[in-house]
């Protein structure tokens, strides 16, 4: 139940928390979505969008960290998948 | 402003500056909203002359196509439902081989309608028959009850010349032909809901209507064996390829990396829950050429405006017959099919 | 679009495809929660690229496919008042009731609209005071929030003319009541990432624990899912049960505490009928006693359960994950989109549909070699 979208906080407008709202790009479509649920946004963050409203903001640094981890295991198959071609006649 | 005491004067009618029953009547209102509005926008000496038809005369098989057009809103980024009217009929008929001429235009208006939006409506046909060559000869007026029209219908009845030698259908498509797509899909979708109340978004993004006459023509008198054409409506790139697909015995497969999606309509896309494939466009068609002719077609095809982005995305093959298949980005292939109804937004 | 085509990468899925081959050392069966992650895994074909050794079942994670038939029911009487604007989210629109749907209703003279956010219905309240504008509130806890604040706002700027039939289910009771059915062979769950957004994952923290399995919270991009597939069947070639956040570029252990706020103020628990399922209790969000004015059971009428029927459709078998679509003996036979028996093959987000939509050439019963 879940199809909620990244997008970033192009602007925001109104003071009052439960109302606040903002423009969100969603990749050249802009959007105007509540930040009720995200008090602490800011513009140029990234948010994540559920049906006109933004439930969280997107941790860039968690995101990064998960792709290094990613390449790590990416690199080490590649070293592996060498040495096995290294050691062997046949292409796997 | 007088109320409504003064009894049905025909010389009141029109004064308000929204069509009223009085309009589709065939009286004095019909005659001077024919004269002030319709006629002077199609500018069409035909219509002039005042008959109850168009007396034309054409040489050799002619095609005939007729299309109604009921999209709400009636105006929408880069288009509007006289844009529609004009080149959807004229794409029918460029899809059957043969060179648009005519068209009859008939209009059912909601009492009601503002008499601003037909004379908009009425000047952007004008303008799409002259890019697109052809002539709005013949017509009709009709004036509902409020609430009874979404504003306005129009249905628009073509008639052209067969240009094309052999015949421009699925039966000629055959096992090896390349699927070459006109250009990127899902404009006219988007642009229609970006407009629709409530779901309104910001957006560049216009409808793709086009007239596609001109490029299919080239194709064929460039000597391209042209199997079958298909121009991408409704049902979006889905419904036209599963179309072709199950009226012959064969197969498609496409590459998916190969389909254009602009990245506004993806976000759009993206956003509402919707799938590209199954998004409705207004200037873009699907051709079946023998492989040896797909590069040629393709030269041919980048050199109009509105095909300059013509790629091969797929091919015919031997079966399962009807299925088109999709092979994705990790290189697994799933269904392509056609959607029971509309495609409606989701959440989930 | 940042944060969405990194994690849709070939190359990244291809490694953790091969990673998790690397690491299984016997057969395992993981359960998919959400509808949405279903639909990415049938899609992108994210389960052909799993070594035969891992399973993936899919669970009842479509709230638009348990709602109880009574609900869609009522949304229908509703609709045909002539003073009710019925407002939806579009996925509602094509699920049968006992007769017909609410594009049925629609075709029979009801105003019913699909709308994007409940703020829109809320908007139409506000411009057609003479109207009744009534708004379907299905989902799981990931819609809640948004759900709570149009009548939170509807009661703060005094809307009368508004209300919402609320049929939301949880996710936690329903894992729960899986994994005590003695028919369950799941070993390992993939929770709903946008769930846990709003909520927080420590409640699974307990069932985790009680149940012995391993859960990840996991995102709904073939990187996400495949991550998820890769921390789950690692843990339970080492033993371990632990609730791990794969996706935490968006998930907190805590959730999101003011969307929890709004949902605790508006909404309480209830028991609810699971389509397919059954009662489970304590699984669902009712309004609380505050918001009875905003109630539409209460402004139109109660919901009348309906006893389940005996039929063909095995829908409550595949959202329970013992058996997939293609294993059904009406798929793609007697039961199709265009006439379906139940409702996993109505929705889109079902996995009957799923199957159907993508892969039903490859089973024994679909059309075609």
């Amino acid at each position: 139940m879940c199809l909620a979208v990244p997008g970033r906080l192009l602007s925001i407008a109104g003071e009052d928390p439960l109302t606040r709202t903002g423009r969100v790009d969603f990749g050249g479509v802009v959007k105007e979505i509540s930040l009720a649920f995200v008090p602490e946004a800011r513009v140029d963050d990234y948010v994540l969008v559920h049906v006109g409203f933004a439930l969280t903001v997107l941790d860039e640094s968690e995101a990064v960290q998960a792709f290094d981890d990613l390449r790590e295991m990416g690199e080490l198959l590649e070293v592996e998948a060498t040495r096995l071609r290294e050691n062997s006649d046949e292409i796997p | 402003m007088t109320n409504d005491f003064a009894m049905s004067c025909p010389l009141r009618a029109g004064d308000q500056g929204i069509i009223e029953l009085a309009h589709g009547g065939g009286g004095r209102a019909m005659e001077r909203l024919l004269d002030t509005i319709i006629r002077p926008a199609f500018a069409e000496p035909m219509l002039e002359r005042r008959h109850d038809g168009a007396v034309l005369a054409i040489d050799g098989p002619i095609a005939f196509t007729t299309d109604s057009y009921v999209v709400k809103p009636l105006v929408f980024p880069g288009a509007d439902i006289g844009t529609l009217a004009v080149n959807g009929t004229v794409n029918d008929l460029a899809m059957c081989g043969a060179q648009p001429l005519y068209l009859s235009v008939g209009f059912i208006l909601e009492e009601g309608l503002p008499i601003a939006t037909l004379g908009r409506v009425t000047a952007s046909m004008r303008e799409a028959a002259r890019t697109a060559g052809v002539r709005l000869v013949t017509g009709d007026t009709k004036v509902v009850d409020r609430g009874k029209a979404d504003g306005m219908f129009i249905n628009t009845a073509g008639v052209g010349r067969i240009v094309a030698q052999a015949a421009i259908e699925p039966s000629s498509v055959r096992p090896g032909d390349v699927v070459i797509l006109s250009g990127d899909i899902g404009r006219h979708g988007i642009s229609v809901m970006a407009a629709r109340e409530g779901l309104a978004f910001e957006t560049m993004i216009e409808s793709d209507c086009a007239p596609l006459a001109a490029p299919v023509l080239d194709l064929i008198r460039g000597g391209i064996a042209v199997h079958c054409l298909r121009d991408l409506t409704r049902g979006g790139l889905a419904s036209a390829l599963v179309e072709v697909a199950e009226a012959t015995d064969f197969g498609i497969h496409l590459e998916e990396k190969l389909v254009l999606v602009c990245a506004e309509v993806n976000a759009a896309c993206e956003l509402l829950g919707l799938d590209p494939f199954h998004v409705a466009n207004e200037g873009r068609f699907i051709a079946f050429v023998p492989r040896a002719d797909a590069e040629a077609a393709i030269r041919l095809m980048r050199r109009h405006a509105v095909t300059n982005l013509a790629t091969v995305i797929g091919t015919v093959t031997d079966g399962p017959a009807g299925q088109v298949a999709c092979r994705g980005p990790f290189g697994v292939s799933h269904i392509i099919d056609m959607l029971n109804g509309e495609q409606l937004p989701r959440i989930c | 679009m940042k944060f969405r085509d990194e994690y849709r990468d070939p190359v990244a899925a291809h490694a953790l495809a091969d990673a998790i081959a690397r690491l299984v050392t016997q057969p395992w069966t993981l359960m998919e929660v959400c509808g949405g992650q279903t639909h990415a895994i049938v899609k992108f074909g994210l389960d052909r690229l799993l070594p035969p050794e891992v399973s993936l079942v899919h669970g009842p994670g479509c709230p638009v496919c348990v709602t109880p038939v009574e609900y869609i029911d009522k949304a229908i009487e509703i609709a045909a008042r002539p003073e009710v604007i019925l407002c939806s989210f579009g996925d509602m629109l094509r699920v049968p009731g006992t007769e017909g749907d609410l594009l049925g209703a629609r075709a029979k003279g009801g105003d019913v609209r699909f709308i994007y956010s409940p703020l829109d219905a809320l908007a139409l309240a506000r411009a057609k005071p003479d109207r009744e504008v009534v708004f379907f509130a299905v989902g799981f806890e990931t819609t809640a929030p948004a759900n709570a604040m149009a009548v939170y706002r509807a009661r703060q700027e005094q809307i009368r003319n508004f209300s919402m039939l609320v049929s939301h289910v949880l996710v936690p009771p329903a894992m729960c009541a899986l994994l005590k059915a003695p028919t369950n062979r799941v070993q390992g769950f993939l929770a709903a990432g946008h769930v846990c957004t709003v909520m927080g994952y420590e409640e699974y923290e307990q069932i985790a624990a009680r149940y012995q399995v391993p859960i990840v919270v996991t995102g709904f991009e073939p990187v996400d899912i495949l991550e998820g597939v890769y921390m789950c069947a690692l843990q339970l070639e080492q033993g371990r049960c632990e609730v791990e956040n794969q996706y935490s570029r968006s998930v907190r252990r805590e959730g999101n505490r003011p969307a929890q706020d709004v949902i605790r103020e508006v909404f309480r628990i209830v028991r609810r009928r699971w389509r397919g399922i059954g009662e489970i209790p304590e699984s669902g969000f009712g309004l609380t006693a505050a918001y009875r004015d905003y109630d539409a059971e209460i402004r139109f009428g109660s919901v009348q359960t309906v006893g389940e029927r005996e039929e063909e459709c095995i829908s409550g078998v595949v959202l329970r994950g013992e058996r997939k679509p293609s294993e059904c003996p009406a798929f793609g036979t007697r039961c199709t989109p265009e006439r379906p028996l139940g409702v996993t093959m109505v929705s889109g987000e079902g996995a009957c549909a799923a199957y159907y939509r993508y892969r039903r050439f490859d089973s024994a019963g679909g059309k075609g070699g």
